[in-house]
């Protein structure tokens, strides 16, 4: 049963991480669809 | 009797032909008195569902070779009017710029919209919802007509690791993070039909927003789960002879015997392919919906399917469209793949005796490795020289 709660743990791991990290990579809709000079955030 | 059988077609076909509504009658309207444009007749067509030929205002957009001299009276309106070019944009035949950096941002209506949403509010929810709720019937059934198959003879009492800690933790991976996406992309899909009326708006705003961010981070999850265990078990999900004679045998569920198994016997190979082919599927869509516009995938694949089984499903679709067969095929395969994973569910928890630990704690009675997996046991215990069970 560890395992299947530390599987848990690392699906949630990955689910926080994964939007810094395609960030960090340019990968969000509004880095694909506006310039960084128009963008509000 | 196959005179009868062809005269009865014949008949059910020339029904249908003679009925309006499935035959789809084109109309012929005389639109003289509205100098060509569209008249009452177009509209009530179009009410009634009838195929209308759009080609008398698809067509009509204006020329502004046409064009007055400004000079002139009514020069500065040009040779295409407000109306003209509104029916260019509506049909997609005139040429729009704009500065904006959206492979979507020259589309300004596209046709598609419509039939996607009814599709996705109607037989989606429907046939979808109502498989689920069909098979979780069907296996409470299953479970009052067959009962929890037991281990013959009682648990041996020693136990054998089925499933190593890394493999274990591989298939949780997958299935809490599938369990997951499933409840958050039911709720995105249905929540307005079935959730606003109960909770209201207000609060179905924040669990929706919530389980949206839930479904695309998730994914990732699911993504890393599903290379995992194809990578684990492929080489034990290979099919051979030997599933053949297990399928014949119906797994032994009805007839209460035990064919024979490796460490995957046909039942789970179908399982798993069913997972790697249907969540590579979902994946693909699910990433082309992730980053809208950037990864349409369904022209190219119709093109394909056309080329190859000679098919006439359409290939230049608007940006919208591949977003929308994208999010319908992400719906029904997800639909597909929970009916697929509800079954795995019920079979390795309460409907058999002893199937969970395999994936609880890695460690199962060695009676139920012996009656479900023989010839796994034998090469497990041929490894280890006869005194494998710990």
């Amino acid at each position: 049963m560890k395992v299947m709660i530390s599987a848990f743990v690392a699906a949630l791991v990955i689910a926080f991480a994964a939007p810094p990290v395609l960030d960090q990579f340019g990968w969000s809709s509004a880095a694909q669809t506006s310039s960084e000079s128009v963008r509000l955030d | 009797m196959n005179g009868k059988l062809v005269g009865a077609a014949v008949f059910v076909l020339a029904t249908l032909c003679l009925n309006p509504v499935w035959a789809q009658e084109t109309t012929e309207v005389d639109r003289k008195s509205t100098g060509g444009a569209q008249t009452l007749e177009d509209i009530m067509a179009r009410q009634e569902k009838l195929k209308i030929d759009e080609q008398f205002r698809s067509d009509n957009t204006g020329d502004p070779a046409n064009a007055a001299p400004i000079s002139e009276p009514l020069g500065t309106l040009g040779g295409r009017s407000d109306a003209d070019a509104w029916r260019g944009v509506r049909y997609d035949n005139i040429n729009i710029e704009t500065q904006v950096r959206n492979p979507a941002a020259d589309v300004l209506i596209q046709n598609g919209g419509i039939g996607w949403y009814q599709l996705r509010e109607g037989p989606v929810i429907n046939y979808g919802g109502g498989a689920l709720l069909g098979i979780i019937l069907l296996l409470v059934i299953f479970y009052f007509v067959r009962g929890r198959i037991k281990i013959d003879g009682g648990p041996a009492g020693t136990t054998i690791e089925r499933f190593k800690a890394v493999e274990r933790f591989g298939h949780w991976l997958l299935a809490g993070s599938f369990i997951a996406l499933g409840l958050t992309g039911l709720i995105t899909l249905m929540g307005r039909s079935f959730l606003i009326p109960v909770m209201g708006p207000d609060a179905f705003a924040t669990l929706a927003a919530g389980s949206k961010w839930i479904h695309n981070n998730v994914a990732w999850a699911f993504m890393f789960g599903l290379v995992m265990t194809f990578v684990m078990w492929v080489a034990h999900n290979i099919p051979n002879k030997l599933d053949w004679q297990w399928l014949k045998a119906g797994g032994g569920i009805f007839t209460k015997s035990h064919p024979s198994a490796k460490k995957f016997n046909a039942g789970q190979k179908i399982v798993f392919w069913t997972v790697m082919v249907l969540g590579v599927s979902v994946s693909l869509s699910g990433l082309s919906l992730l980053f809208p516009f950037q990864m349409p995938m369904f022209a190219d694949t119709f093109g394909i399917l056309n080329s190859v089984l000679g098919t006439s499903f359409p290939t230049d679709l608007a940006p919208h469209e591949e977003m929308q067969y994208a999010n319908l095929w992400h719906s029904i395969v997800a639909f597909v793949m929970m009916l697929a994973i509800i079954a795995h569910i019920y079979i390795g928890s309460v409907g058999m005796e002893g199937a969970f630990d395999a994936m609880g704690n890695g460690q199962v009675d060695v009676e139920w490795a012996r009656q479900h997996h023989d010839l796994w046991v034998a090469e497990v215990e041929a490894k280890q020289g006869k005194g494998g069970s710990s």
